[in-house]
Formats: C-alpha cells, sequence, structure tokens
C-alpha cells in the first residue's frame, strides 16, 4: 500500500471542500471495499477523507417514505423496525450480503460505491479496462462464471456486486448527493451505468460529489415480497443470480410488481418489461414464466456463464413465487 | 458433549485450549525481538520464461529498505552449489526449486525478490516497485492440455498394477465404465504460513516456523545453508492447521532465512492469503476413469482404475490415487494406472487424505453408480466383496472392523428406512437423498524419542520434538499418559514443538498417535518399572506368594502403587521416592517403528450423508452428517470427535465449493482469495455425528489406536455425490456440485 494523507471531516460541506482541493483523494467510511482495492494496488488515493463523523447515519420514515443517511451501517437498516416492517425487501436484500461481519462495519453510501468483485479487476498483472482503460477486458475470453448476462460490452462484462441495490433498484429509491455545484437527486436505476466503451466509470457520480443519503418512496409493498439469493455456499458469496421481487396483489390479481436481478448485468438489472406484463394479470407460475421470458431477451453468456441463461428464468419464477407465501 | 455420558468413555478438554481462546499461544508470526525486520516477496507475473531484467532501484530507495535480493545478488547457498552438478544430472522434472538461484521462471507468482524493510507495510510498498522484464516461453498449465499433447512423468512410482487378468471388468455381467474429474484444491488452514528468523552469527539460526515436521525442517536448512543440524533449533509451539501444507521447507522460508542473515537482524515473513495459493502446494487435479465389472448377484470380478493427475515442471509428486482401488475390496481381478503430467504451476503436495480421498471419490461413487446397474442396496453390495483378509498382499489384518462402522451408521441414519429410489423423496420443493461412501488409509507406527521426568511432587514432564497442527497431539498423549502411568493430567505437562528435544515423528499420514503414543506407552511403563523397583522389598508388599514385589503385581491408580491381591497394601509415587532418596525419576525412551511384516493394517471410516436439493435452483444443503469410523481404540474421545468433525466440514467443502482456477492463457490463478475460493461456512455444515467403533487393533503398537485424521475424509466427497444422485436422479461426475449442475 502507498502511503496516503488522512483528513476527518465534520460537514458535508467541508468534505466537499476537502475533495476538490485534493481531487485524487477518496472519501472513505466503512472501507469494506476501498481498503482491499488500496492493498491489492488497484486505486491508490493521494488522501483518505473519513466521513465518518459526519452526521449521515439517521434512518427516518416521512410521509413521502424512508430516507436513509449515506452513513448507515448496512446492519442498522436491516435490523431497523420501520424498515422491517414497511419496506421487508431492503431488509432480505441486506441480509443476503456480505457476511455479519461485513454488515457491521460497510456503510449504505459505500454499498453503492463497491466496485466489481471481478477477478481480472483485482490482479494488477491482468489486462481489465475498468482499471486500466485500453488494456482489454481479461474475462471476455477469461473465467468469466460470475460474469453479465445483460448489458455488457466488449470492453467489459463485469457485475455489480451488491444485493442491497437490487432492491433499491426495484423500490425506485433516489440518490442525494452533494457536490461543489451543490446538492442533486439521481434516480437509482440512473446511479449505476452499463460498461459500453467506458467501463472505468460505475456511476454518474459527478467528480467532486459525495453521496449523502437515499429515499425510498412510500409503496405498498410490505407483504408478497421476497429476496432470492443463488450462490456456491449459504452465506458470504456473491450471487450467481439475485432476484428481488415484489408484488402488490388484489386477491389473485397483480396490482403492482417490481423486478430485479442481481448478478447478471453491470448494474442492478431492473426488469420494466416483465413488471409491466405482469400488471392486470393473475398471479401464477404460468404467468411468472411468461414475464421470465420477457426478462431473458437479449441476454447472452460467455461461456463459464452460460448456465445464467437457464438459472435466470428459473430464479425469477422462483422469486415471485416465494413473494406469493 | 456430555462429560457424564455413561455411552462415552471419559476424555479431557484440551490442554491447549485456553491459551488459544485466551490468545496467550504463540504462532509463528508472533514472535518479537528487538530490531525486528519484515520480509516480502515480489513475485512473477508470467508462468514460464527467464528473467531478462530487473529494476530494483525504485524498491532499494524506498523508505526503510535494508535489502533486496534477487537471482542477482543472493549470496551462494552451500546446499545449493553442492548439489548442482548433481542436478544437472536429473531429468527437469525432479530437479526442483532452488528460490534466487537462477532467473528461470517456472510457475506464475513465483518469488523473484524478496524485499527486506524496518516496517511490514515498507516492505509491502517496496516490493510492488521491483520490475522485472521477461523473455516469455509458451506454457501449459491445463491438465487436458497436457494428457492430450504432452507426455507424462516416467518412472518407477508409474509402473502399472496388474493383479488377476487386467480389464477383466469388459466380460463381466453387469458393468460400468465411467469417468471423474475433480479440480485441484488449497489446503487454506486459517494460520497464514508465516516464520520468524532470528540469526546468531553467519552459522546458527533460530527459526520460529510452521510446520509439521521439526526434523526435516531442520535438516533441510541445515543442508541448504551449509550448516550443522544442532545449529539450527526450529520452534513450532502452536500450529492453526496445515492438512499437509507444512512438510515442506518451502522456497518463502529460504527465501526468510537468506534475507535475514543478509541483514544480520530478526526478520519476519508471512505470506498474504493469496500466496497460499501458490506458494506451499495444493491437492492436484485429477482425471480418473474407473471401470467396476460384477456378476449378477453383486461379486466383483473385475476393477480398473487410471489416474491422470498433475505435478510441476521442476519437482515430480506422486500420491496413492489408485491404492484404494487395490485393497478396499475383494476382488480377483485389478489393475491400476496412474500418470502425473507436468505443468508450469507451483508444485502440488500431500493434502488431507492425500491421493486416497481423490481416488476415494471415484471408486465409491462408482461403486454406487455399479449397486443401482445391480439394484442391489449399496450396503450390501460392499458386504457381499468384504475383503477378509488384504487383497493386495494376501496378509491378515491387523484389525478391521469395518462391517461393525457400516452397522453403526445404517442404524444411526435409518439408512433401511429410505426409498432406494432416485428422485422419490421429496419434502415441498426440496428433493430428499441418501449417500455413503467409504474411505481406507494405511495405519503405521514409526519411531519416536520422548524424555520423561517424574518429580517426587507429582508431576510428570513429557518432552519430544512434534508439533501439532490442530488434532490435539498434547492433548491426547496427555490423556494417554494420565491413564497408563496413575495420576491426573492436570500433574501432566506434554512439552513439544522444540528440535532441542528429543526427535518425535511428524505431524502427518495418520501416524502420530500411534508413533508417538507408543513411545508415551513405553516410557511411562518404564517409570512404573522404576518405581515397583523402589519397593520391591518393602515387606508391606509381601504375601505368601510374594517375596519381591515386580510391576505385574501391582495397579498404577491415582499416584499411587497397590498390591492387586491386596488393595489395602499400597504406597505412593512421592511416598516410595522420598523413602528411596529419590528426587526424581527420568528416562528416555526411543520406540521403534513397527514394519509389520505379517500384517497389514488399515484404518477404515464409512459415511453417511443426508442432503436436500431445490428441484428449482439446484441448490444442495447437506442436512446430516453421520462418520462411523474404525480407528483402533479411541485415545480421546472429544478431539478424535472433532478430528472427524473437521473432516466433515473439509469433505462439504471439497464435493459442493472447492475448486482453485487457474486462467490457462496467463497461467496465473484467478480465485486465489477467500471471496472466490469458497470453503463451507457454518451455514453450510450440519450437526456432524460421529461413530466410534472403538475396539483396539491388537497388533500396530500397544494403545490399540490407528489412525483417523486421514480416513475421515477419505470417501467422505462419494456420499455427498451419491446423495445428490439419489435425491435428483442426476449423477454429476465432476467436483464441484454447484447449483448450475444441477438446474
Amino acid at each position: 500500500m502507498i502511503n496516503f494523507e488522512y483528513s476527518r471531516v465534520s460537514s458535508v460541506k467541508a468534505a466537499v471542500d476537502v475533495l476538490a482541493k485534493n481531487p485524487t483523494g477518496r472519501f472513505i467510511a466503512g472501507g469494506t471495499n476501498l481498503v482491499d482495492l488500496m492493498k491489492k494496488g488497484v486505486t491508490a488515493p493521494t488522501r483518505l477523507i473519513d466521513i465518518n463523523g459526519l452526521p449521515l447515519k439517521e434512518i427516518k420514515e416521512t410521509a413521502a417514505g424512508l430516507s436513509i443517511g449515506a452513513l448507515a451501517i448496512n446492519s442498522d437498516v436491516s435490523e431497523n423496525e420501520t424498515v422491517k416492517k414497511n419496506y421487508p425487501l431492503l431488509a432480505m436484500a441486506l441480509n443476503a450480503g456480505a457476511s455479519p461481519q461485513l454488515r457491521n462495519a460497510a456503510t449504505v453510501g459505500g454499498n453503492l460505491m463497491q466496485r466489481t468483485r471481478c477477478t481480472y479487476f483485482y490482479d494488477i498483472a491482468m489486462p481489465c479496462n475498468k482499471r486500466q482503460p485500453g488494456s482489454g477486458c481479461g474475462a471476455l475470453q477469461g473465467y468469466n462464471r460470475m460474469h453479465a448476462i445483460f448489458g455488457a460490452s466488449d470492453k467489459c462484462i463485469a457485475v455489480h456486486p451488491s444485493d442491497m441495490c437490487v432492491a433499491l433498484a426495484a423500490l425506485q429509491a433516489t440518490i442525494t448527493v452533494s457536490g461543489p455545484k451543490g446538492e442533486r437527486k439521481i434516480l437509482f436505476t440512473d446511479f449505476h451505468r452499463l460498461p459500453g466503451t467506458d467501463p472505468s466509470k460505475d456511476n454518474t457520480l459527478a467528480k467532486g460529489e459525495l453521496i449523502t443519503g437515499l429515499n425510498i418512496p412510500k409503496n405498498p409493498f410490505t407483504k408478497n415480497v421476497y429476496y432470492l439469493k443463488i450462490r456456491d455456499r449459504a452465506s458470504y458469496a456473491f450471487a450467481l443470480i439475485s432476484v428481488a421481487s415484489a408484488l402488490e396483489l388484489t386477491g389473485n390479481t397483480i396490482k403492482n410488481a417490481r423486478l430485479a436481478m442481481g448478478g447478471v448485468a453491470h448494474k442492478p438489472w431492473r426488469l420494466t418489461e416483465s413488471e409491466k406484463f405482469l400488471v392486470g394479470k393473475t398471479a401464477s407460475r404460468e404467468n411468472f414464466t411468461k414475464a421470465a421470458e420477457l426478462a431473458m431477451k437479449g441476454a447472452r453468456g460467455y461461456g463459464h456463464n452460460n448456465f445464467k441463461l437457464k438459472m435466470g428464468p428459473v430464479a425469477i419464477v422462483e422469486a415471485l413465487m416465494k413473494a406469493m407465501v | 458433549m456430555d462429560k457424564t455420558s455413561t455411552t462415552i468413555p471419559p476424555f479431557i478438554d484440551r490442554v491447549d485450549g485456553i491459551p488459544k481462546v485466551t490468545g496467550s499461544a504463540k504462532f509463528s508470526a508472533e514472535y518479537d525481538f528487538p530490531g525486528m525486520v519484515y520480509g516480502v516477496l515480489a513475485e512473477s507475473t508470467i508462468a514460464r520464461g527467464t528473467i531478462t531484467g530487473m529494476d530494483t532501484k525504485g524498491a532499494e530507495n524506498a523508505p526503510g529498505v535494508l535489502a533486496v535480493v534477487t537471482h542477482l545478488n543472493c549470496p551462494k547457498l552451500p546446499g545449493y552449489e553442492s548439489t548442482a552438478a548433481d542436478i544437472a544430472k536429473r531429468p527437469e522434472v525432479n530437479r526442483g526449486f532452488r528460490v534466487f538461484t537462477d532467473n528461470i521462471i517456472r510457475f506464475s507468482n513465483q518469488p523473484i525478490a524478496i524485499v527486506v524493510a524496518d516496517t511490514y507495510e515498507r516492505a509491502v510498498y517496496a516490493a510492488s516497485l521491483i520490475k522485472a522484464t521477461y523473455k516469455k516461453d509458451k506454457h501449459n498449465t491445463d491438465l487436458n492440455e497436457a494428457i492430450k499433447t504432452g507426455k507424462p512423468v516416467e518412472g518407477n512410482n508409474f509402473k502399472d498394477y496388474v493383479r488377476g487378468e487386467a480389464d477383466a471388468w469388459k466380460n463381466a455381467e453387469v458393468k460400468i465404465e465411467v469417468e471423474y474429474s475433480m479440480p485441484l484444491e488449497v489446503h487454506n488452514p486459517m494460520e497464514i504460513h508465516a516464520l520468524t528468523v532470528n540469526w546468531e552469527g553467519q552459522d546458527k539460526v533460530t527459526v520460529y516456523e510452521k510446520t509439521q515436521t521439526l526434523s526435516s525442517t531442520q535438516s533441510s536448512i541445515a543442508r541448504a545453508f551449509g550448516l550443522k543440524n544442532e545449529n539450527v533449533r526450529v520452534i513450532t509451539q502452536y500450529v492453526g492447521g496445515a492438512f499437509g501444507s507444512a512438510f515442506n521447507t518451502w522456497p518463502h522460508s529460504i527465501a526468510a532465512l537468506i534475507g535475514a542473515r543478509k541483514v544480520g537482524k530478526p526478520l519476519k515473513l508471512m505470506l498474504t492469503r493469496s500466496e497460499m495459493f501458490t506458494m506451499v502446494g495444493y491437492r492436484p487435479q485429477a482425471i480418473q476413469k474407473i471401470a467396476i465389472g460384477a456378476s449378477k448377484n453383486g461379486k466383483l470380478t473385475g476393477i480398473t482404475h487410471e489416474a491422470m493427475a498433475m505435478t510441476a515442471s521442476y519437482q515430480v509428486f506422486t500420491e496413492g490415487i489408485v491404492n484404494g482401488s487395490r485393497s478396499l475390496y475383494a476382488c480377483p481381478n485389478v489393475n491400476t494406472r496412474y500418470k502425473v503430467y507436468p505443468l508450469d504451476l507451483s508444485q502440488p503436495t500431500w493434502m488431507r487424505g492425500p491421493g486416497e480421498t481423490t481416488g476415494a471419490y471415484a471408486l465409491e461413487s462408482a461403486m454406487d453408480e455399479m449397486a443401482y446397474a445391480l439394484n442391489l442396496d449399496p450396503i450390501e453390495f460392499r458386504l457381499r466383496n468384504y475383503a477378509e483378509t488384504d487383497p493386495e498382499s494376501n496378509k491378515p489384518y491387523s484389525s478391521k472392523f469395518l462391517k461393525e462402522a457400516y452397522q453403526m451408521g445404517v442404524d444411526k441414519i435409518k439408512w433401511n428406512e429410505r426409498n432406494r429410489e432416485p428422485r422419490s423423496m421429496k419434502e415441498g420443493d426440496w428433493l430428499i437423498g441418501y449417500g455413503m461412501g467409504s474411505g481406507i488409509f494405511s495405519a503405521w507406527r514409526g519411531d519416536a524419542k520422548v524424555s520423561a521426568k517424574f518429580l517426587q511432587d507429582g508431576t510428570l514432564v513429557l518432552q519430544t520434538g512434534v508439533t501439532d497442527m490442530g488434532p490435539g497431539t498434547a492433548t491426547s498423549m496427555t490423556k494417554l499418559a494420565s491413564d497408563i502411568f496413575g495420576i491426573p493430567a492436570s500433574q501432566i505437562k506434554f512439552e513439544m514443538g522444540d528440535s532441542n528435544y528429543p526427535p518425535g515423528p511428524f505431524q502427518g499420514g495418520s501416524g502420530t498417535t500411534s508413533t508417538l503414543g507408543t513411545a508415551v506407552h513405553n516410557v511411562c511403563m518404564n517409570i512404573r518399572k522404576k518405581l515397583a523397583d523402589l519397593i520391591k522389598d518393602n515387606p508391606v508388599f509381601h504375601t505368601q506368594l510374594i517375596h519381591s514385589v515386580k510391576p505385574e503385581d501391582l495397579v498404577f491408580e491415582n499416584g499411587s502403587m497397590i498390591l492387586a491381591s491386596d488393595r489395602s497394601k499400597k504406597i505412593t509415587y512421592a511416598d516410595a521416592m522420598k523413602n528411596a532418596g529419590l528426587p526424581q525419576i527420568e528416562l528416555l525412551e526411543q520406540s521403534p517403528a513397527n514394519p509389520m511384516a505379517n500384517h497389514t493394517a488399515y484404518s477404515y471410516a464409512v459415511h453417511f450423508v443426508i442432503v436436500k436439493v431445490h428441484s428449482i435452483t439446484g441448490v444442495v444443503k447437506v442436512t446430516r452428517v453421520v462418520s462411523a469410523v474404525d480407528a483402533g481404540k479411541i485415545v480421546n474421545y472429544k478431539t478424535a470427535e472433532s478430528q472427524i468433525i473437521g473432516s466433515a466440514v473439509g469433505g462439504i467443502s471439497m464435493t459442493l465449493m472447492e475448486e482453485g482456477v487457474i486462467d490457462h492463457r496467463y497461467g496465473r490463478w484467478v480465485n486465489n482469495n477467500f471471496a472466490d475460493y469458497h470453503v463451507a461456512v457454518n451455514a453450510d455444515v450440519p450437526k456432524v455425528e460421529v461413530l466410534f467403533v472403538d475396539k483396539p487393533d491388537p497388533i500396530l503398537n500397544p494403545i490399540g489406536s490407528k489412525g483417523m485424521g486421514e480416513v475421515g475424509i477419505v470417501g467422505f466427497a462419494a456420499a455427498v455425490a451419491n446423495a445428490i444422485f439419489h435425491a435428483t436422479g442426476k449423477r454429476v461426475r465432476e467436483l464441484p456440485i454447484t447449483a448450475d449442475k444441477l438446474i
């Protein structure tokens, strides 16, 4: 690890100012991903700006919905009574991620900012366009069992690793950020981006901006929700495929549906076409299967991850069936 | 575990339990000395070729750096020099790897330099500044490619074995021919390999090293540096798991010794988790073809087992992959073939149940397939082919209670109550499956030395140069001495982990308890003799029949010698010594190996597993494990049980998760970390029920114990794989069996 400067800040404005003066610096909160990346030599910020002292830990329900501070700890969110009662999909997704130790350290803002776990990204002796633009994509012709089936490019087939973000995409959250030009809001599904020709950018955060919190609009998805995560072991493994499903039912008719997948794309993958299809339909395995077929349009495998083409629809149907229980 | 249970013999808790959980136990990376410096390795980024240039300037000028050693400036090691001519004569595959002696790259992540600095962080940073340029040669790290286009290693280890007629299975009434593959697997003990080196001048050194074998670590270091053995002291008080990775004196250890001697300061080197995948061996990948033939009534008529495995280009590694197929069942016609192919990877090594674990995965899976082909229960099929004498040597067994183990497991798991039909048992969306597999592993006894000192205050101090990688050797030896010598375990100090002690056995191959237990048994018996000698003329013990007391007239219990024929006549050990004016009794015992000229000795394990497989997502959960073990007499029940539980955890990992992945284009690892290389977590492991036959082996050693560290994992993968077949009707012949293979 290369030596770096370290500063603590106590206001959002101070944080933004320090970063403006140190453009090669980085904010640090839980550090559960950033420190790994620094140890591996993937990134070498010249200054770490510790934002743990900022007053951004609050979890609060308002008339509009749920507001979560960027520094709220993952486990504080998943254990929050309001979250468990009114936003259970978020709690389920959080508990599916990482390990209790990591969830006790990782923050919500950091969860949004975590980088892909693609092994070629982590090994600085291998090519990776995300780490070193122009060096090539190691995974494209290499070992790509964990990789994307949607929205990838020939420059990058990495996936976003978060579980929480899959639920937030389904719940149509909004992210609040502060920067040198002031505050702005970003729709969750616009935050993470697809790799396209520049996979080095994971998201649409502008230079110098800090995530301060997020809002989940009030929603009817309190009962028929499920977060299905298929992984190689029962805990502490990234998703082969995950599905966040949420249904609002009137009798057996679907009034409203939300679906998003994890482990399949460079960003949490919202299944809007499947959602539209389901609205007004009977909640049945048959309709879920049709919705899953729609979801898989445009999916492609790269070799080791071809199984995801088969596992994907199966997982969507299962997540919807589980949401019914 | 319930200590008051009437079915479990008395046991003691781990003697090293409190030091380990309170942190006072010192592991090899935890020794500190004034002026300590830190060593960090720089590694190659290519898999085969030569180094054409090394730029070490940046590292040398980095803050805190004391030395950078590469092949260009490494002091010549006498051990490496003196054997150079000899090495040149050997084929490449037998030359070994000698760190920093040449510019040849033999595997990716090969150490090419050691940086020594005043802090660990500075050493890490400086190592990252070392830049090497290479001339790349074509490499191959792919076993399948090597089988297609390469040549296996030749030599006496690779002669075909034929008993009776070769390929007799082809003429059988019922036959199967199947292929199984498993990837390479990595030991990954919790404690990372590390050493602390403290030179006293140029020719005397103390090394705190993670090792399973003090004496060969001592002699390897002495040989490399041209030192006298007694000038190399190796200390290993505690080992946090090894599973076979700590037999060799690996290149990183020699590098640390070189670095420490160069700067003349105590040096610490600890590998990273990623380096654990490339520096300290692994279980080799293997592709196995197995064919079995039997008569319609289920009598085996032929087994043919062929294994193709990997080794390093610079070092042959062989293990007994096909051995179990020769010895587990009574079958008149058996032929086996074993080939290894050199690859441009670091060298493999022994890993828990080496060879047998790989082989039993294939054999015991194939036996299950055959049982279905014969429409026989897998246990009944095995019983019809039960070997009453060793089919390989025709010698009688020293002891064999495999039949009893089968029965114990069958009863416990209610094997006969299941529906044998595949895919017939369900619970909601989950498919339920039962599977079993058995394991065989050689039992043996080597030679060992142990010293004993018995003090008047009742303390018995035993010393021997053995290390304990986790099974609880100090605990079981303390229990053994307590039982034999008749004093409480709390009065026994079992001291080990220092090459200055009389040499004990290496820890591995399931031989420590048998070997060292014999020495401890003998030394305790000899102190008993000495004590009895002190009172032979004491008239108190004389009767009409006894005029001179002999040890066999006495019972040794609670620190007293008691006349067996009249328990009112007794004397404490302390009084006997006081009366004789003897402050202490000291003895050095050397117990010999048992060559077993007339018998064959094996331990056995039978594993029963229940799994549930999700019918839609393919997710597998092991819901119950029963392992029944014939390991002779159990010395200490609690630690023995833990050994088998650990084996089950390893077995679950092996079957469902573990897979070392190399990107063959670069010859580099892609999952050399704990996020991508999966081992079982607590949530993956159900309660593991362990049953011991617990009958003594009368031949192997005086304590009646066989080995169990290895056999607990042998056959386990087959039990899980067979259970998955029973649940799903799908036979996956490739490990690990992940969800994607079952949807």
